[in-house]
């Protein structure tokens, strides 16, 4: 056979791996003392049944002998015989884990059976009330019988109900397969055909006598009426001897060329194998048919903007400047449009992330003997892959932490008169082209005095040192810091905060703490919505052009010479309202001569990065536009101070400023210079 | 050759009957529910329809009566793609007009085979 079935396995594998997601958020879903939405189990049901169905068809035997078990359990529970308990909630979480092990061994190429499903399938058994012995799963195809048997003689009455064409039955077909059994002869019944006008052309009135000499066995006669079976009166005899019938070769249909239906098995064209890949290696990305509509549309309209561009190129005179340009605008229009279009592919929404949350917390709560309930807000909010993939960690991370340090136990919460069932809610939402995470809980919160306490004894802070309760919580960020007495199963294992923020800094996002004793504690994350494009604002040092991440801009602003402080180490001062905003003038970080060294009336950009300000000195204010960025690492090398570069509209290269990396520049400086209030740094 | 219909939500089982149809010469269209399948269904005229039975909007039972209930489907074979474990689902699916199914798991010369027997 040509057809080589491993074509389909990669998307055999992905649509598993969402089958078994979808498994799994349903059992989440699933309350003991709640009756369950049968649409609920039916979900569940269908998912299990394509992955046993699948892995049948594909070769993954195991696959489908294992999905066929939870397959059995979840049809008693469809079919109203079986409720699902806690424990078989918990059998069926443990298969998703086993399921998928399952398929990423196949996926990779690794051998399934290695993987041990005895004590789940043992659990099951249990359940079922079925015998310790495996069931045999349903084998690939009946295996013919032995077929060394002398010719015999059948006889075979066949009365059809007058219904079964309705059903896309003709008789006629029957008869055709049965010639492929041997030596066939057919007379027909027509006494019950009703007068003309009581004929009713859907129905069939008509039955048959057939006789079939050949080497085949009853259940292969059995097999071809196997459709058509409840449907009709059929005896099947052997004959003892043979009858002469007159052979009637013709019967009932004018089709009677006996080569029969192998002839297409046999000989398939072979074209199905040119396209073959190696399973699991693409990764792809699933894409709304509607957001291939507007990407369609726009290149539709691209199109028609170019013709028109290029007509007017083709007799150009001065008179048409007009149209030139509303063509150029338009242009403009059409690539900003496409561009974003393009953009929207890559984004998805935050439940991929958030999907893992209700089994990390059952299985938290089920491990601590806390009660939490998890509520997820927002979850449509869509997201770039790439920071979807990098910000699942650090996510983990910090839901985990509130799981663990954050909730109290029911005895602690009842003490509190706190509802004995803690809350951790999960909002994604936009705010000013960033998305913003909130991971909340309603817990014991942080205590500054601990915290304090804690970073004295590891040498964070020094003995005089005063902080704000602010500036406190930000210290868990330090690296090696952490609050957990005890390293826990859970959580506290050393991987600490001072990761989480290196992971959400390195995106191009930041993080901040909310806390109140007794009450909870809320993180938030900023996010950018993607790491390719950014909305910059041009700034010109000397000859100089570089660009500002718009998002990091607080506010520009001309100095007034009163508002600035010098302090010791030479370290310029500018008095913001409450803050004093370190001044670093970017020609002398980046050794450009400008046009302008004099402070008074001297543009500062103050940009905030890690929580902290600082004013950024340049020479002009230009245009503010999306810049693609280009990763200087790959091209050139690292830079401090520096985080990409980006090509400008008249082909000139632009560096991307590190607000971030600036503002630690600055602190850095600050910290070497003075003795002043201690900034916690990053890591 | 003939013009063929395949239903199923699991793109790798469409995949594969599409291929394996295809590779024998026949036209196929796809769809990945029942809704779909019969929007497709009055669109055009196919001389047979596989369908799976579980499948979400509207699973293949429902398909089948609603395809019977359309004159140029009365008699059009109709197969279902079913498992062993849904027996009772094979009679439904009679009940509801199906010509015969075809029990998963199945390889591509045991569907060529099945389809071969249903087209005339």
């Amino acid at each position: 056979m040509s057809i080589d079935v491993s074509q389909f396995h990669a998307t055999f594998f992905e649509e598993s791996l969402e089958g078994l997601d979808v498994m799994e958020n349903g059992l989440l879903q699933i309350k003991s003392d709640v009756p369950t939405d049968a649409e609920l189990i039916n979900t569940i049901f269908r998912a299990a049944h394509s992955i046993k169905g699948g892995s049948g068809t594909f070769g993954f035997m195991a696959i489908s002998d294992f999905t066929h078990i939870l397959e059995t359990l979840l049809d008693e529970v469809r079919e109203g015989r079986r409720v699902l308990d806690n424990h078989s909630v918990e059998l069926l979480l443990k298969s998703c884990d086993c399921l998928r092990n399952m398929i990423l061994a196949a996926q990779n190429g690794d051998n399934i059976e290695d993987i041990d499903t005895s004590s789940l399938v043992t659990g099951f058994r249990e359940l079922l009330g079925e015998p310790g012995a495996a069931e045999s799963a349903p084998k690939m195809e009946k295996t013919d019988q032995e077929s060394d048997i002398a010719l015999k003689k059948w006889k075979i009455s066949f009365q059809p109900e007058p219904r079964i064409l309705l059903s896309g039955n003709e008789p006629s077909r029957l008869f055709r397969e049965l010639k492929t059994l041997g030596q066939f002869q057919v007379s027909a019944n027509t006494t019950r055909i009703p007068d003309f006008d009581q004929l009713t052309p859907d129905e069939c009135f008509i039955d048959w006598t057939l006789h079939l000499t050949g080497d085949c066995t009853r259940e292969e006669i059995e097999e071809i009426f196997e459709w058509v079976i409840d449907e009709c009166q059929l005896v099947i005899e052997e004959e003892s001897e043979s009858r002469d019938l007159p052979c009637i070769d013709d019967i009932a249909t004018p089709e009677s060329d006996g080569s029969n239906t192998r002839t297409v098995a046999d000989n398939p064209t072979p074209s199905a194998n040119s396209n073959k890949t190696p399973p699991g290696t693409n990764t792809s990305i699933r894409v709304g048919i509607d957001k291939v509509d507007s990407l369609i549309n726009l290149v539709g309209e691209l199109v028609i903007t170019q013709s028109m561009l290029s007509e007017l190129g083709n007799n150009f005179d001065m008179s048409k400047l007009d149209r030139l340009s509303n063509g150029l605008e338009q242009l403009l229009q059409n690539t900003r449009e496409l561009q974003e279009s393009v953009m929207q592919i890559r984004m998805l929404p935050i439940s991929y992330a958030f999907n893992r949350f209700p089994r990390m917390i059952r299985d938290l709560s089920s491990r601590t003997g806390k009660k939490i309930e998890l509520h997820l807000s927002g979850e449509n909010t869509e997201l770039d892959k790439t920071v979807m993939e990098q910000i699942s960690d650090p996510l983990t991370h910090l839901v985990r932490n509130a799981a663990d340090h954050g909730v109290e136990t029911p005895q602690e919460r009842l003490a509190k008169g706190k509802p004995e069932t803690g809350m951790i809610q999960l909002n994604a939402y936009h705010k000013g082209g960033n998305i913003v995470v909130e991971i909340c809980d309603d817990g014991k919160g942080m205590d500054p005095a601990r915290i304090l306490e804690k970073a004295r004894e590891k040498g964070l802070v020094t003995g005089e040192q005063v902080l704000s309760d602010q500036e406190t919580f930000e210290l868990i960020f330090e690296p090696g810091f952490s609050t957990a007495d005890s390293v826990s199963d859970i959580s506290g294992r050393g991987v600490g905060m001072d990761v989480v923020r290196r992971n959400i800094n390195s995106l191009g996002g930041r993080i901040e703490i909310e806390s109140e004793q007794g009450k909870g504690s809320t993180f938030r994350v900023h996010l950018p919505l993607t790491l390719a494009i950014l909305d910059g604002q041009l700034v010109r040092v000397g000859a100089e052009v570089y660009i500002i991440p718009l998002i990091s801009i607080v506010e520009s602003l001309q100095i007034k010479m009163q508002q600035v402080n010098k302090v010791a180490g030479g370290m310029l001062l500018y008095r913001l309202r409450e803050d004093n905003v370190p001044i670093l003038p970017l020609y002398s970080e980046f050794g450009i001569d400008p046009d302008n060294r004099e402070l008074d009336n001297g543009l500062l950009v103050v940009v905030e990065g890690e929580g902290q300000k600082i004013g950024l000195l340049v020479d002009d204010l230009l245009a503010q536009q999306q810049v693609v960025i280009k990763s200087l690492e790959s091209n050139y090398h690292k830079v401090q101070g520096i985080s990409g570069a980006t090509i400008l509209g008249d082909g000139s290269v632009s560096m991307i400023l590190d607000i971030p990396g600036m503002v630690r520049r600055a602190f850095d400086q600050r910290n070497k210079n003075t003795v002043g209030n201690h900034q916690p740094r990053a890591a | 050759m003939a013009n063929i219909l395949i239903v199923d939500d699991s793109a790798s089982m469409r995949n594969m009957v599409m291929t394996t149809l295809q590779s024998a010469g026949h036209q196929v269209k796809d769809a990945s529910d029942g809704q779909q399948a019969l929007t497709c269904a009055k669109g055009g005229k196919f001389d047979a329809v596989i369908t799976d039975l579980n499948m979400p909007v509207m699973n293949g039972i429902e398909l089948v009566q609603n395809l019977r209930l359309l004159p140029s489907y009365k008699y059009t074979p109709i197969l279902l793609l079913t498992t062993e474990s849904s027996d009772s689902k094979k009679s439904e699916g009679k009940q509801a007009g199906a010509t015969g199914w075809l029990v998963k798991p199945f390889n591509p010369e045991k569907l060529l085979a099945t389809v071969a027997r249903v087209l005339g």
